[in-house]
């Protein structure tokens, strides 16, 4: 075990310098500069151009490039283009922002998926099984941003509450119930969309891995010698096709950026994705590939603690 | 006699019918309502895309996507041309906007007709290309996994890779120092095969340059895990970003980063079929790996990849609708339904139709897509066709 601790340790390690170089040639190898952005800006002359390639070793080599870029990132010294902040510090307070939508929505996912695949797979073929199914293909089908206006119309429409932002402007004044009460409702609506994809496929993997437990021989004989139908279904079902999921709780992890680019630009939710979106717009290098090298190591670190867990879980692994 | 004879077909009737693939395949697909369902509705967004591409090129088309007309803007559906204000040659197909019109007095309706073809073409480019790349390196990865590649030759690879790019980065002389000695790693690699693999002669000491590093199917499989680390949404989009806005672009970087699961796919088949009786035969019989993987593997292996490929294209249409949406989509010439959708989503309230037209019908194709795929894995399953 720990030999393929330190094994798959160093794995990693190789795979996360080839995710370095091709982060880095992804941004850097495009056509046009960033100092040429804007190259009808009048107070953008010759000299202010050649000391901005100099600030940010634009005029190096590429391998000197790649190696400055990596040991500002790790040492903390990377500054953005834009506004010459510390890149480490603008992500991590984002970070923080994205944390929460994060766990909310992983919460609501969770706490969905699992009653909802259970139940479709021990009445298979029943009209809420089909419906079920049908409703998670259409939740994967519907494009995430026409969904969100629809359920902003409906949230503001009907309960007459403000969702777009994190918090609503001017309520400094008010009173703490009312505060909490306003976060939580800004917070609630984006998780729940970005949750919803999730709960599609999440349901549909718990339905497909209970029914194949179900029909397995230990779940008959536990049926034959007159257990009642919960405690097989919950105590000796449940349990053994919970074992592919200890996996998925590390693959989880890379969620945090991926999927929140479109909701969080929606819902103007100060978060990593948005960043990562506003950094696109103003061809802020430096930001842009610094989250992008921060997803693939989270689905790095994701994987690995995956590996891990299932070892610990399943003891016919021992790799 | 002849009873006897008769009997004996009776029995052969009854234990061989013949039944060709498809015909096993189409008996289980037909059963599945809702993947019939998703099958009509994709022949019928085939034929109104075809129908779409038809009406809407050239240079005076039956629906002009393109014709801004100010003073009707923002009518909403099935309401007539203003005949007063519109030249006749203006004027939309029977006088009447079926679908409304936007915010520059462009009928949606053609708009719509024209970005179905788009969508469709989107989509199923993108996903061609990553089926391409995807049978071409799982069936490498699959066939020819045990191979090793020695040491001289990942010098040479790396070689010629970073001579790449530093050809794309601008810096020549870098470039093609790497090239040359690229090529100067192959020719030895090559002098050495000929030699020592093909020949008998032992390099001596030299020889240590040539161990066996690593083999094609780790090396492919490495670059899949490697790939699949990037947040795919984030890296396209960033892609899109920074190339100039075109519609090839999108399809070419959609099908780039989406190749991963149908490699892995064909590799799984590939593992399986290699080693079947066949494929055994095949090669007895002195047939070539070329003909074999061809011939014999690849239609064996294709079921897997025609269902990823389905559900696929409704991804790669959906990622576009989301690209549209934050303003890196297909370039404005072209209308496609992710950006009727996103220029009229500031309408929303003064005209909800130039959201929900474009939003719907998305939705409703994307879910066609979407059960098709899931009625052709169902059908394609060998395990479901013995019951």
């Amino acid at each position: 075990m720990f030999s393929f601790t330190i094994r798959s340790f160093f794995q990693k390690l190789v795979t996360l310098f080839f995710i370095s170089i091709i982060s880095f040639l992804v941004v850097y190898l495009a056509p046009g500069e960033p100092s040429q952005i804007d190259p009808m800006n009048p107070k953008f002359t010759v000299e202010d151009l050649q000391r901005f390639r100099q600030e940010f070793n634009l005029d190096k080599p590429l391998h000197e490039q790649y190696y400055l870029f990596y040991k500002n990132l790790f040492t903390g010294q990377l500054k953005s283009w834009k506004d010459n902040q510390p890149v480490l510090d603008k992500i991590y307070e984002r970070f923080i922002n994205s944390l929460w939508l994060f766990i909310v929505g992983t919460l609501i996912t969770w706490c969905l998926s699992f009653p909802i695949g259970i139940s479709a797979a021990i009445h298979r073929g029943s009209f809420l099984d089909r419906s079920t199914t049908f409703i998670a293909y259409v939740l994967i089908s519907i494009p995430s941003f026409f969904f969100a206006y629809i359920l902003i119309i409906f949230v503001v429409k009907t309960f007459n509450i403000p969702v777009i932002g994190m918090h609503t402007f001017g309520m400094s004044e008010a009173t703490a119930f009312s505060r909490v009460m306003d976060r939580i409702w800004h917070l609630v609506i984006p998780s729940v969309l970005g949750a919803l994809g999730g709960i599609a496929l999440l349901s549909r993997y718990v339905r497909a891995q209970m029914l194949e437990v179900i029909h397995q021989d230990y779940i008959r004989t536990a049926r034959a010698k007159g257990l009642p139908s919960d405690k097989i279904y919950y105590r000796h079902g449940l349990r053994n096709a919970l074992l592919p999921f200890v996996t998925m709780f590390g693959l989880i992890l890379p969620g945090l950026i991926g999927g929140s680019v479109i909701i969080e630009s929606i819902f103007a939710w100060p978060g990593m994705g948005r960043m990562g979106y506003e950094a696109i717009l103003a061809r802020d290098y430096p930001i842009i590939l610094a989250i992008n090298f921060i997803a693939a190591v989270l689905v790095l670190i994701g994987t690995f603690i995956s590996d891990l867990l299932y070892m610990v879980v399943d003891p016919r692994i021992r790799l | 006699m002849t009873n006897n004879e008769q009997e004996i077909t009776d029995l052969h009737q009854g234990m061989t019918e013949e039944v060709s693939r498809f015909t096993a395949a189409w008996r289980i697909f037909k059963k599945n309502r809702i993947a019939l369902w998703g099958f009509i509705i994709f022949m019928i967004f085939f034929v109104v895309a075809v129908c779409g591409l038809i009406l809407t090129i050239g240079d005076s088309p039956v629906l002009d996507p393109a014709q801004v007309r100010l003073s009707e803007k923002l009518l909403g559906p099935l309401s007539p041309v203003n005949t007063n204000m519109v030249k006749p040659v203006d004027r939309p197909l029977f006088n009447v906007y079926l679908l409304g019109t936007d915010d520059l007095g462009r009928d949606v309706f053609a708009r719509m007709m024209q970005g179905a073809w788009i969508s469709l073409t989107v989509g199923f480019v993108a996903v061609g290309i990553a089926v391409l790349i995807g049978i071409v390196m799982g069936g490498l990865a699959g066939y020819y996994g045990n191979v090793k590649i020695n040491f001289m030759q990942v010098i040479s690879m790396t070689a010629f890779f970073t001579s790449l790019v530093f050809l794309a980065s601008g810096q020549k002389e870098m470039a093609l120092n790497f090239m040359l000695a690229a090529f100067f790693f192959m020719i030895l690699s090559a002098i050495y095969y000929y030699l020592v693999v093909r020949g008998s002669i032992s390099f001596g000491i030299a020889g240590f340059l040539f161990f066996d590093t690593i083999s094609v199917d780790s090396l492919i499989m490495r670059f899949v895990d490697i790939m699949l680390c990037f947040p795919s949404f984030f890296l396209i989009l960033t892609v899109v970003a920074i190339l100039p806005a075109s519609i090839y672009n999108i399809m070419i970087v959609i099908g780039l980063t989406s190749w991963m699961g149908t490699t892995r796919f064909v590799r799984a088949e590939f593992l399986s079929l290699r080693e079947q009786d066949f494929v055994s035969a095949a090669k007895a019989m002195g047939i070539s790996d070329i003909s074999i993987i061809f011939r014999h593997m690849i239609p064996n292996a294709i079921a897997p990849v025609l269902v990823s490929a389905t559900i696929g294209i409704a991804s790669a249409i959906l990622t576009e609708a989301g690209l549209s949406f934050l303003g890196f989509g297909v370039p404005p010439p072209h209308a496609t339904w992710g950006n009727i959708l996103s220029d009229g989503k500031r309408f929303i309230f003064d005209a909800p139709w130039l959201t929900y037209i474009p939003g719907l019908s998305i939705l409703i194709i994307v879910l066609a897509f979407n059960l098709f795929g899931e009625g052709l894995r169902d059908a394609l399953n060998p395990k479901l066709r013995k019951k």
